[in-house]
């Protein structure tokens, strides 16, 4: 087993005293962004990439892709012990994890909670492990027109499979390709949508839309619901900890189901949330107490936090294989990979041997010493959320603030991340999706480029894209999913004449 | 997240109840944003078109990937309005008469002002750091948002966000050597970096 050894290598890479410092300053950290209203995963780890700029890239990746499982684990504490989603993906969590909590079994909750997300996230890891190394393979083959189909597949399963109008997730997507396209043009060099203003060549950083949408427009939102939190008091007691897991074997195919769900969810761009809600509809049908959930089943928590930390997890995988981040937050570490200067894509499990297989098995230790540290350290973390939000709000403006300035050491970027709080919360309260919108902005020049290559080997003529049977494949996937509601409706339609 | 928070009924509907005090209704932010993001559409398309927008001698020119985004952002937002038109028209017949008429709330004006409390001076720190810097402005910024919004003693907000400035400052430019903005008016220049 090749995998094998270059994981036991990646082990060795991990494995000194300075990774493994970071690996816990980083689920520390990741656990207080998680926590914290206004600074999750993707802006989080946005905010303190500038730190690692001058660390190895091993180490910075270790260091920020722990802070994104911190998050990940710190989004329960607050969905169970307050009622509150601390992360979008944790808002099912809530249904069962704060009756639990009422019912004095918050321990139980925060256990069932952790235990599960780090089952999630293991399942997903040791996918990533098998399939990764032979995705970039394959994936080695492609060239221009291959990869453009990939970006299709990606963006349209976007609009196909997105909850809301896929008119407005068509909108958001062209928005963020629309920016991406701002500055300077990669091929000829002549300067877009710039408008005069010498400033605006450098273009709009994603990680500057990233802080601000998701960062400032979230202390917007929180803003207009008024603020004050009370919450159950929690800790956590080693035998409350051995019951729970004694209880957890019985819900197996629960747990199996929501890491099949997530890693699916993953790896097809839909991301965390939807498969936490996903896994905890499925788990309510199917359960013999479904007509209990939301009133504290045990199994309510279960699913959905599976679900979430599974597809966290495995939206890394397109990232590491293809270049393609499954998430947001998956799109700011390429962002990292960018800035520390390697190139993502299939080439990198050939010549950054190191650095992959580093971070592949910085995601198992990461996940237990997360797993550990959030057992042990529940009610320090919950104490945080008691810190009143006219101290924190400030707080968190002044580190985005800095964050989106270290980016490029640009004063235009704070301004620019303003006015993307302020887009963020209009687009939030319209359902207009932010994760398209910053993938398109990640991915845009890149799926431009590879438009562009596929069209001068074709000389214009858009039939590359199915002139063979792999290219052809991936686009007509891309074509089914983009008008897979349009099918759906059919289909059923059909079945019922 | 606004429709599952209130699905919990966790937080303040705001979305689908009827408004019981007054804002801004939904529709009109539905029909402002759709219509600015029009006017994007349009300012990318002149744009592409400026540069060339089909296909070169060298292949295809800068405009060609743009203008195609800037068409699609055109008629998404286009389709976006007349989504807006149909759902209000049928709304309309479906209530007449009835409160639910009223059309449902983006915002209530309290809720906005609670919101522009923090947009407003966040605004306001964002023009500070152009001026004096990042260090200064967020010591004041976070002294007097504690002060003004939290009802904090002036002792307890200066104390605070002076530690949070200074904190800063050691973990950027000491311990990292990440130099931040020092604003247009350097007052810390003394300070030697």
């Amino acid at each position: 087993m090749v995998e094998i050894s270059a994981l036991f290598h990646g082990f060795a890479v991990v494995l000194s005293p300075f990774n493994l410092l970071l690996m816990l300053v980083g689920i520390v950290l990741g656990v207080i962004i998680g926590v914290l209203p206004g600074l999750g995963g993707a802006n989080g780890v946005a905010i303190l990439l500038p730190l690692t700029f001058t660390m190895p890239p091993t180490s910075a990746i270790i260091m920020l892709s722990c802070i994104y499982w911190g998050a990940l684990f710190g989004g329960a504490i607050t969905s169970v012990l307050f009622n509150i989603p601390g992360e979008p993906w944790s808002v099912a969590t809530t249904f069962d994890g704060y009756p639990m909590a009422q019912q004095g079994r918050a321990g139980e909750a925060l256990t069932a909670s952790f235990t599960s997300s780090f089952i999630g996230a293991l399942f997903a890891v040791i996918m990533i492990t098998f399939l990764a190394p032979l995705v970039a393979k394959f994936a080695l083959k492609f060239g221009p027109p291959e990869f453009f189909s990939v970006y299709l597949l990606t963006f349209c399963s976007f609009i196909g499979m997105g909850k809301g109008s896929a008119w407005k997730t068509l909108a958001a997507m062209m928005l963020g390709f629309a920016l991406a396209a701002i500055g300077m043009d990669n091929i000829t060099g002549r300067l877009r949508l710039t408008f005069g203003f010498p400033e605006m060549m450098r273009g709009v950083d994603f990680l500057i839309a990233v802080i601000g949408l998701f960062g400032i427009g979230e202390i917007l939102l929180s803003m207009e619901e008024g603020l004050s939190f009370t919450g159950k008091s929690a800790k956590i007691d080693p035998k409350i900890v051995l019951e729970t897991w004694k209880k957890l074997p019985r819900y197996w195919l629960t747990s199996l189901r929501s890491c099949l769900i997530g890693c699916w969810m993953g790896i097809t761009p839909g991301g965390a949330t939807p498969a936490s809600f996903m896994s905890y509809g499925i788990a309510k049908r199917m359960s013999k107490h479904g007509d209990q959930f939301g009133k504290g089943q045990i199994e309510g928590v279960i699913a959905p936090e599976t679900a979430a930390h599974a597809a966290g997890t495995s939206a890394l995988l397109p990232m590491l294989a293809l270049g393609i981040p499954g998430s947001p937050t998956a799109a700011v570490l390429l962002g990292g990979l960018l800035i520390w200067g390697l190139q993502p894509g299939p080439l990198l499990f050939v010549e950054q041997k190191d650095f992959v297989w580093g971070l592949i098995a910085s995601m198992y230790l990461g996940n237990l010493a997360g797993l550990i540290i959030v057992l042990t350290c529940v009610p320090l973390f919950a104490a945080i959320l008691r810190v009143p939000f006219s101290i924190i709000a400030p707080v968190i403006v002044v580190v985005c603030a800095i964050g989106a300035y270290s980016v490029h050491s640009a004063m235009l970027d704070i301004w620019f991340m303003m006015l993307f709080g302020v887009v963020g919360y209009v687009f939030k309260k319209l359902d207009y999706p932010l994760a398209p919108l910053v993938l398109a902005l990640v991915l845009g020049d890149r799926a431009e480029d590879s438009f562009r290559q596929a069209m001068l080997i074709a000389q214009g003529d858009v039939s590359i894209f199915f002139s063979n049977a792999l290219v052809g494949g991936i686009t007509g996937l891309a074509l089914v999913m983009l008008f897979w509601p349009l099918l759906s409706r059919g289909l059923a339609k059909l079945r019922g004449a | 997240m606004a429709q599952l928070r209130s699905a919990k009924g966790i937080f303040v509907s705001d979305k689908d109840a009827p408004a019981s005090g007054r804002g801004i209704s939904t529709r009109t932010m539905e029909i402002v944003v759709a219509l600015t993001l029009l006017a994007v559409a349009a300012l990318v398309v002149v744009d592409s078109y400026r540069l060339g927008s089909k296909w070169g001698d060298d292949g295809p020119q800068s405009g060609y990937f743009p203008f195609y985004i800037g068409l699609l952002l055109g008629i998404a937002s286009l389709a976006t309005l007349v989504q807006v038109a149909i759902a209000e028209w049928r709304r309309a017949d479906q209530f007449r008469g009835s409160p639910a008429e009223q059309p449902s709330l983006f915002v209530e004006w309290d809720q906005l002002k609670l919101v522009l409390s923090v947009l407003g001076p966040a605004l306001v720190y964002v023009l500070g750091v152009q001026l004096i810097g990042i260090y200064i402005a967020s010591a004041l910024y976070i002294t007097l948002f504690m002060r003004w919004l939290g009802h904090y003693s002036w002792v307890k907000s200066g104390a605070l966000g002076v530690a949070v400035s200074a904190s800063i400052f050691v973990l950027f430019e000491v311990w990292f050597k990440v130099p931040l903005f020092k604003g247009a008016y350097d007052a810390l220049a003394w300070l030697g970096y």
